[in-house]
Order: structure tokens, then sequence, then C-alpha cells
């Protein structure tokens, strides 16, 4: 006999404190009062012990004259400039060095991943202790190996070492040739844009006509032909206006040239080292990701090993790079701030250590000081989110 | 290659009218040295070029760092005047090793160094190696006793042992306080985190996040200056905080948003079913959480978890820059030593090696457990 269904009692509501709703209410709550109790907590510290200490608060420091000098300035900074413009000059040597370092660290770094996976017993077996040594060693250690052990090692200033008297380098840093652009140089440099344009437009037109017709013409060489030519036909007919700063010794130092300061040799060679570990290790199990099926396919298609390389199994695994890559790339410029540890002025040691030694101003210049990194690596993954979306796997 | 073989192995129509099968060549040698050699070393002239340059710069960079570290080495001594030959100065480091593994920790007292590391190898044993039994009473002693231990007999001050402030706590020793409370104060934080940023209350999930992508994304130096110089400001005046109280609780924050999204890759290769399966069995959350789906997600992490414990563990050597003596720290105030300038290279190079002794074998560590724990589809 079937039961009529309104036999089947009604759930009874639990107690109140059973119910998900009103449990997830009540710890939200909870948190959003303790979490604002500990800020007003902090502030209302914060507020007492400055006005304790007599430390000043707010930005208006930053016009005050900052009066110490800065060993490498990319902007035209002296002493009597503000702390601003301190600020400006760490900042300015915070992206050189990190733009020098992912440079450098990606190509040693794609070149030792390769070479890891080379049939060439030998190769792989270097590029594997490389990895292995140099992955597990802090950074910090192998910045002042390279900067006090190394660099240190170096001939005095007479005892240059130099090659073609061209490139000196000793314990004060590296002298390169400086090219000293003349009237009209900027003709040239707007060619190459032109030039790089031209290129592209050539290569997608070659593109859509391989697609259309099978046929594609040696497009890299003409490309390569394009960009190099046009660019020198308007620099030798705007009259070669460019000459080169060679760098010579007079009395106790070099004149001309361009001076790299040791600190930045030392902390760009840890920090290429350190991290071209890390993405050679990327690098191979990036390509180790695409399955051996794709190479095999590739040549069964008949394409010859380079091509398989570039066309079939990079685009596959930089896929599985990219975010890592970008990962790390973040990382080296966090990293830079070791800076501080051999005085090479980047932002944190001209701003976070220097400007608050001498101002006190903690919480304006910690806030600045780490707003400014952590900017730096939301708009990296931002840019790399959105590159990485157009490189995802098209799944329709 | 192919021309070869035809011409080793000649095809049976080629054998003459009479039914008998022309004798084969001996087919081509598969084993030996020279085979090998060919084979690995130089398949090609590309390959041959490549493995001869490298044989030159191997030659020529390992001979002269054998002969500075070890041929010319010079290993007993108790001054600078022992060093005379041009090899490595390791005298340097033997006359400060006690320096070197207890930092400022006064003499007679090392001995309260020697039985914590003791006990803390021991301990890491029994954990480390699968076949001693009782694990979970390992876990707990490492996880609970061995920390209330560990802190009143490295501090003292009670128990009649005399009072040894932190200030006097260096080297070695102190590297390894740092490392191991930063590692167990950030593993079980993280977990906590990353829980928090899958979670369905908005406003937690928003705090995880902003806390997580906070931590990310500054550089762990400012994290330490911020402990050290702007703690002070948060807390009331007469309320002092120890400086490595201050240093460890950035430290156990900073590592902690990396461990949080370690676990959260881990949390998110669990399938939902998982999660729902044990719902309907009628589990509640944290014991879905911690029963279910945790384990799983831990497991396929370990080897994110390990490289995280170690970046850690590397990391430890920026305390030096806020004014605490680690491993690297003692090493470099050795190198100040007006009787002991220009070792630079001795110094960092013994620092290097323990380092990379301590990364190389968790990282080795990992791998083996990594295999070991692998029991679902291979």
């Amino acid at each position: 006999m079937l039961r009529p269904s309104t036999s089947i009692p009604k759930r009874a509501r639990g107690p109140l404190w059973r119910d998900p709703q009103v449990r997830s209410l009540v710890i939200q709550t909870v948190l959003l009062i303790a979490l604002v109790g500990v800020i007003m907590l902090m502030i209302h510290n914060t507020m007492a012990n400055l006005q304790a200490r007599g430390i000043n608060t707010g930005f208006a420091f930053l016009d005050y004259r900052a009066g110490f000098s800065i060993a490498q300035t990319l902007n035209d900074y002296s002493s009597n400039s503000s702390y601003g413009d301190a600020f400006l000059a760490g900042l300015y040597n915070t992206l050189l060095v990190s733009i020098l370092g992912i440079i450098a660290s990606t190509v040693v770094g794609l070149v030792v991943g390769i070479a890891r996976l080379s049939p060439n017993w030998l190769l792989a077996r270097v590029a594997t202790v490389y990895i292995e040594i140099f992955r597990n060693i802090p950074l910090l250690l192998q910045i002042l190996f390279w900067y006090f052990a190394a660099l240190g090692a170096l001939p005095q200033l007479r005892q240059s070492l130099s090659l073609f008297d061209l490139f000196f380098l000793n314990q004060r840093g590296m002298i390169i040739p400086a090219p000293i652009l003349g009237e009209g140089f900027s003709a040239t440099v707007y060619g190459l844009l032109a030039a790089v344009v031209l290129a592209w437009g050539l290569a997608r037109m070659n593109k859509k006509r391989q697609a259309e017709t099978g046929q594609r013409l040696p497009i890299g060489w003409i490309n390569l032909g394009v960009i190099v030519v046009i660019p020198l036909v308007i620099f030798l007919i705007s009259g070669s206006p460019l000459s080169w700063s060679v760098p010579e010794l007079v009395g106790f130092n070099y004149r001309g040239g361009l001076h790299m300061i040791p600190e930045l040799i030392g902390l760009w060679v840890a920090l290429t080292i350190y991290t071209a570990s890390f993405i050679a290790e990327i690098v191979r199990s990036g390509i180790q990701s695409v399955s051996h099926g794709q190479t095999e396919a590739a040549s069964s298609l008949g394409l010859p090993k380079g091509i398989t390389m570039r066309k079939v199994i990079m685009p596959q695994a930089m896929r599985l790079m990219i975010p890592q890559l970008s990962s790390q790339y973040l990382s080296l410029t966090k990293n830079s701030s070791l800076a501080i540890a051999i005085g090479y002025p980047d932002l944190f040691a001209v701003f976070g250590n220097t400007t608050m030694n001498q101002t006190g101003q903690a919480v304006e210049i910690m806030a600045i000081t780490m707003g400014v990194y952590l900017a730096l690596s939301l708009i990296t993954s931002l840019l790399m989110n959105l590159f990485n979306s157009r490189m995802a796997l098209k799944e329709r | 290659m192919s021309e070869q073989n035809a011409s080793a192995a000649p095809l049976p129509a080629s054998a003459d009218n009479q039914g008998y099968i022309a004798a084969r060549q001996p087919p081509e040698k598969v084993g030996g040295l020279l085979v090998w050699l060919r084979k690995n070393l130089f398949s090609g002239p590309i390959n041959s070029l490549i493995s001869l340059v490298l044989l030159y710069l191997i030659v020529r960079i390992v001979t002269p760092v054998v002969q500075w570290g070890l041929i010319n080495a010079t290993w007993v001594g108790s001054s600078r005047q022992d060093c005379t030959g041009d090899g490595a100065c390791w005298v340097f480091i033997t006359t400060r090793l006690g320096q070197i593994i207890y930092g400022f920790y006064p003499t007679p007292e090392r001995w309260r160094v020697d039985v914590t590391l003791a006990m803390f190898a021991v301990l890491l044993v029994w954990l480390v190696i699968p076949r001693l039994p009782y694990k979970k009473i390992a876990g707990l002693l490492t996880l609970f006793a061995f920390p209330v231990v560990a802190y009143f007999l490295l501090l003292g001050g009670s128990f009649g042992l005399p009072y040894v402030p932190t200030r006097q706590w260096g080297g070695l020793m102190l590297t390894l306080v740092i490392a191991t409370v930063g590692i167990v104060c950030s593993i079980p934080l993280g977990i906590l985190l990353a829980l928090g940023r899958r979670s369905s209350m908005p406003f937690v999930k928003a705090v995880c996040v902003v806390f997580i992508e906070f931590w990310r994304g500054v550089p762990l130096i400012t994290v330490l200056f911020m402990a050290s110089v702007m703690f002070p400001l948060f807390v009331p005046a007469q309320l002092e905080v120890d400086r490595l109280v201050r240093a460890l609780i950035g430290i156990s924050f900073f590592w902690s948003a990396y461990m949080a999204e370690v676990v959260r890759s881990g949390l998110q290769a669990i399938p939902k079913g998982q999660d729902e399966a044990a719902a309907a069995l009628g589990l509640g959350y944290w014991q879905r959480t911690g029963l279910v789906v945790l384990p799983q997600a831990l497991k396929l992490v370990i080897s994110g978890i390990v490289s995280t414990c170690i970046s850690l563990f590397k990391d430890t050597t920026l305390v030096l820059i806020i004014g605490l003596f680690d491993l690297l720290g003692v090493i470099r105030a050795g190198l100040t030593d007006t009787a002991w300038l220009g070792y630079a290279t001795e110094g960092y190079v013994f620092a290097a090696i323990l380092f990379w002794a301590f990364c190389f074998s968790m990282s080795r560590y990992s791998q083996y457990l990594e295999r070991r724990l692998h029991t679902g589809h291979r």
C-alpha cells in the first residue's frame, strides 16, 4: 500500500547555529570586527608612537633637499636634488638592473635548458651541474661572492684587463665605448621603426599568401634585409651622425666611454646566473611536456628538425613556460632589492634605507617602496595574464 | 646508417641459388666504451666540436679549482701566518668553526645547542626514513614537544639554566632556528589561507586574496625591514618584541603566502566530486577538508611545498641585512676581522658548500618522496 506523500513529515528547521547561511554571516562579521579592531589599534599605536618620538608625518619630505650623492644615476640627480628625485634615481636603477638581468638570464636559461636535453652526454651533464649548483645556493651569498670575491680579484686600474683596447675591466668596474648621438640621428631611429613595421606587414602578407597558395617566400632573410638596409641607408644619407667615445687612461682614471660601476656588474652577474638556473629548468620541463608524438608526427610530415622545434614544439611549450617565466622575472625584479648588501643604489637602498634613515618617516617611505614593488608585480601579472589568454589552448 | 645496414645484411635474393644463405656480416657493435663515446659525444661534426670545447673548458676550470681548494690548500694552523701556500686558507674556517656553528652563544652553554640539534636530528631521521615505525608519535613530538623543549633549552632563564638573549644566537644554529620556525609556521598558515581563498564566504575570500597578493608582491627584504623598523611603531611603546621574533613573524607571513598558492594549486587539482561525495556521506566542512580533500591535494604538491621550503631556507640569509648574525652573517663578520682580511673567497665558498648541501639534499628527498607517494595512475 502506498503511503500518501503528505504523511512524510516536513523536515524540521535545525538549530540556528546549524544553518550554513547564519554561520557564514556570523563568521564573516566576527572576522570583519576583528580585522577592523586590529587595524584601528595599529593606527592608534603608530600615531601615539610617532608623536612620542617627534617624527613628522605626510609626504612633504619628498620636496626637501636630499643632500646625499648616488653612485649611479640615470636622471640628473645631484646631492642638491630632492628626495623625490632620489626616489626616481633609485627606481631607474632598479629597472635598469632588472631589465638587464631579465634579458641575460633568459638567454642563458634558454641555452642551458636546451643544452640539458641535448643528445650530447657531456653537454647535458654540464648543464645539469650548472643548474644544480646555482639554484641551491642563496642568492645573497652569490651576490656577495661575485662582488667581493670575484670582482675583488680583478686587477687594479693601471693593469686593467682590456679587450681590443675598447673594453676595460678593473676593480672599479667596466668601461665600454659609449655612443655619441649626433644631430639628426633620430631619423635613423624612425627609419628603424618604419622598417620594423614594414617587416611585420610583409610577414603578415606572406602568411596570408602561404595560406592561399601554399607557397612562402624566404621571409626571414627578406625582413632581415629590410630591417638592416633601410636604417643603414638613412644613416648614411644623413651623414653618419654617430661617433664613439672610446675610453682611454688619463692620469688616474679613464676618460670617455660608459662607466659601469662594479656594484651593477656584480649584481647583474649574480641575478643572471641565479635566475638562469631556474629558467633553464622551466625551459626543460616546457619542452618535455610536449608529447613525443608531436615530434614524430612532424617528422612524418617531413618537417626538418629546426622547423619542428620552432613551429611545433616551442609554441606548445611556450604555453606552459610563460606563466612560470613571468613569475621568475618578477622574482628577479624583487630580488634586485638585495642590492643593498653590496651598495648598488637601487630603489630600496636609496629610498627605503638612506632616505628613511635621514627623515625617519618609516611609514610613508615603506608604503611607497612596497607600493612600487606591488604595482610592478601586479602590472606584470596583468600583462602576463593577457598574453597567456592569447596563447592558451583554444578549445572550441 | 641505412647504407651500412644494407651492406651488413644482404638480402636473401643475393643468396646463391643452391639454397644456401650467404654468411652475413657480424652485426654492429652495440656496447663498449668506443661505441658509447661515438654515440654520446662524437655523433657528428658539431657534436664532436662541442664535446672537445667542453672538455677543454672543464679541464681549464676544474684543475685550478681543485689545486686551489684541495691540493695547495692549508688545512691546519691557528693564524694566517700558517697559510703559506698559494691555495685556499681553510684555517680561516677551522679557527672560527665554533662561531660558525654557535654564533656568539657563550661557550660553557654550547652543550644546550648540541642537545637541541641532536634531538632535532633524531626526530628528523625518524620522520624522514619511511621504514621507522610510530610516525604519528614522531610527528606530534616534532610539532608540539620539541619546540617547547628547544625554546626553554636555547633561551634558558628557567630550570636553573642561565639566560642567553637572542642577540647572542648566531651561526648555523640561528639559520636552523629561523628555517625551522619559518617552515613550521608557514605551512599551516598557508593551508588555512589557501582554504580561505577558495571559501564561499566572499569577505573571507577577499581578505585571503589581499593578504596573499600583498606578501607575494613585495620583496622579502622590505618585509624584514618592516618587521625591524615599523613593527615597533604598530605595538604599544611599552611592549618590546624581540628582534628575532619580529623577523620570524615577517618570515612566516611572507612564506605562508607562497605556501598558500602552492596548496591552492593542489586543491584545484582535486575534482569537485570528492568533496561532494564526502558531503553526501554527511561529513562536515572540516571533516571533508581534513580527511578527504587535503590529504589528496597535499600529496600532489609535495614537490612545490619542498621547493618553497628550500627557498625559505636560502632566504634566511637575508636576516643579516637587519643585523642578525646567521651562518652567512657570522662568516661576513669574520671577513671584517682585521687579522683575517682578504679571505672572502674561502668564507663564501665554505658558506656556499654548506647551504648547497642542505638545499640539494632537501630537493633530492622531495624527488624520492614524490616517487614513493606516486600511488595513483602512472
